[in-house]
């Protein structure tokens, strides 16, 4: 088959510290402290793009909806290896805010079908499974579904031969296989790969990359956030079995109490 | 609200897990909420028959079987498919499964099909203006209130939050539907299967023995997988693990890895961040071994010894060893 054209849609989040702080509406992330990143599932789908067009050739576009500073983490992509990218984004999306997941795929989407309509379409598009801070689960089925292409999440091992992807989901004891014809979509999982760091020419071309900024419109769907609380602190009392290798026989006298020997 | 409330059982070829009635807990919460006036558990794929009839004691009063040769094995499009069917068919209150990857996943083809909005990983609801709900972000770490509005409630319930015990033992109507599906169906399925691991694995072990970045190093597991073997457990590990490239990725626990509620979670050498909180915090019981008495885990956990696990393991291996052969 020709050359393939991957694209890859991620999402930046606040970097998690141990704590996430709230700002004091409880409307957002208090980002003060926090860096941002690269949502995790979604920075092994770019490095696993970028292994693909390494093995088959072809080329791979990173595409997001987000802030304006959501630039940082395409440009990223592209100083891994990634060839080109494309910022959709709104005054609405600042700081730690989004979109709720209806007018999140709806504008993936149209962004999707505007870039193919002057490139050429996608062979394979490839999703985070959920992303890092929302965890919605479903953005990447809405715009597969919308674009009337095959995808299946879970993905944890990805090789394409012969105009078919096969993919590989863990199961309790293993792995299920799935194989799909190409144009698909995949949600991928962390653990698929491990992703590489920027090279310094690799920095240099993210620095002078042009990326085409798009807006688009907050269609919202039925299901809207009201306010964010942290999860309720667990209060243990915390029974101290002991110190150093001379506590083992209090660790086996638990287990026994437990029924676990 | 009156209405059914449909139950997507989760289960693989007739199998269930422990979390697969864990979605009925959830319809009870509607139920309670004064979300629709019964329930209808939805079991898809006839290798599932023999479960159907038995769902009653969850609180279902009618099942659903449904048949068609696409549906012998897991399909995420099929199954979201037969979902969105049924939705247009029956107009249900709600629609939920238990928050797992395929429950998510089938849920979120459903409501794409029908363009529903769907909230996942839910852990209350109550009646208010559409559906006020709390659902878990960042794996659990997080609380989002929020409203749903919308002609049927799609919800997953976060895994290990609701209960899947059995609640009563009241008759169910059995009913077989045979659905016409579309040639995409068939595009996702399983077409093969590869086992690695049979037997105990992480997700149903009784003991978890886990380690962090205490454990410093790949042969630094060879102390934790002996005691797991003794135990007939399972090893575990943190993300800077498996970032480290020490532990495979399918032994991660934590919020882009495993959930796991084991009897005993042994944490070695493992801080305790947030993002490893959330995928063992369903445990019954938790023991910290861990240098640091400061360390998150070590205030977290029910039960903690203060040392290097590289001496405290092999001594608790030593010990049980002793034990057995005593006698």
């Amino acid at each position: 088959m020709a050359e393939l054209r991957i694209l890859v849609c991620v999402k930046r989040v606040p970097a998690p510290g141990a704590r996430i702080t709230l700002t004091a509406d409880h409307q957002g992330i208090d980002a003060k402290n926090l860096g941002f990143t690269t949502s995790p599932h979604e920075e092994c789908a770019v490095e696993e793009a970028i292994r693909l067009v390494e093995a088959h050739g072809g080329s791979a576009t990173v595409l997001t909806l987000g802030a304006i500073e959501a630039d940082e983490q395409l440009r990223y992509a592209v100083s891994v290896g990634i060839n080109a990218a494309v910022h959709v984004t709104h005054a609405t999306l600042a700081g730690s805010a989004d979109w709720d997941a209806q007018a999140t795929a709806r504008a993936l989407t149209e962004a999707i079908a505007s870039i193919e309509a002057t490139d050429g379409a996608f062979d394979l598009i490839l999703f985070g499974n959920e992303s890092a801070d929302s965890g919605g689960f479903q953005v990447g089925v809405r715009v597969a579904r919308s674009l009337g292409r095959a995808i299946v999440n879970g993905i944890k091992g990805i090789t394409i031969a012969d105009g078919m992807v096969t993919a590989q989901r863990e199961s309790t004891s293993g792995f299920e296989v799935y194989q799909l014809e190409l144009p698909a979509v995949l949600g991928v999982k962390e653990g698929l790969n491990l992703p590489r760091y920027p090279t310094l020419p690799g920095r240099l071309k993210s620095k002078k990359v042009q990326v085409p900024v798009l807006t688009a419109e907050p269609v919202s769907g039925g299901l809207t956030m009201l306010r964010f609380d942290n999860a309720a602190e667990l209060v243990v009392q915390t029974t101290m079995l002991g110190t150093g290798p001379e506590a083992a026989p209090a660790i086996v006298d638990l287990l026994e109490e437990l029924g676990l020997l | 609200m009156s209405g059914e409330i449909l139950v997507v059982l989760e289960h693989d070829r007739g199998e269930t897990s422990d979390t697969s009635f864990q979605a009925f807990g959830l319809a009870r919460a509607l139920l309670a909420a004064g979300v629709g006036s019964s329930i209808t558990a939805v079991v898809i794929g006839a290798e599932a028959d023999a479960l159907a009839g038995g769902l009653g004691a969850y609180g279902a009063a009618r099942s659903i079987s449904v048949h068609h040769g696409e549906l012998t094995d897991y399909a995420p499009e099929a199954w979201g498919d037969v979902v969105a069917q049924l939705i247009a068919a029956r107009a249900p209150a709600a629609v939920v499964a238990t928050g797992t990857d395929r429950g998510n996943e089938v849920l979120a083809h459903a409501s794409a099909i029908v363009d529903l909005p769907f909230a996942a990983n839910v852990t209350d609801v109550a009646l208010a203006d559409g559906l006020s709900l709390t659902r878990v972000r960042w794996g659990g770490s997080l609380l989002e209130q929020a409203r749903l509005q919308a002609p049927v409630f799609v919800l997953s319930g976060s895994a290990h939050t609701f209960s899947g015990e059995v609640s009563g033992d009241a008759a169910v109507v059995v009913e077989v539907l045979e659905p016409t599906l579309g040639a995409s169906a068939a595009r996702t399925r399983v077409v093969d299967r590869v086992t690695l691991a049979a037997g105990i694995t992480l997700t149903t072990a009784a003991v978890v023995v886990s380690g962090g970045r205490g454990v410093g190093s790949a042969d630094g597991f060879a102390p934790l997988a002996e005691l797991a073997e003794l135990l007939g457990g399972a090893v575990g590990c943190s993300r800077v693990v498996t970032n480290n490239g020490w532990r495979p990725h399918s032994d991660q626990v934590g919020q882009t890895g495993k959930r796991i509620a084991p009897e005993l979670y042994i944490a070695c050498g493992i801080s305790g961040a947030i993002q490893h909180w959330v995928g063992m915090m369903a445990s019954k019981h938790v023991l910290a071994i861990n240098t640091d008495n400061e360390a998150n885990m070590v205030g977290k956990a029910e039960y903690a010894v203060i040392g290097d696990l590289h001496k405290i393991l092999p001594a608790v291996s030593d010990e049980i060893r002793r034990r057995r052969a005593n006698a």
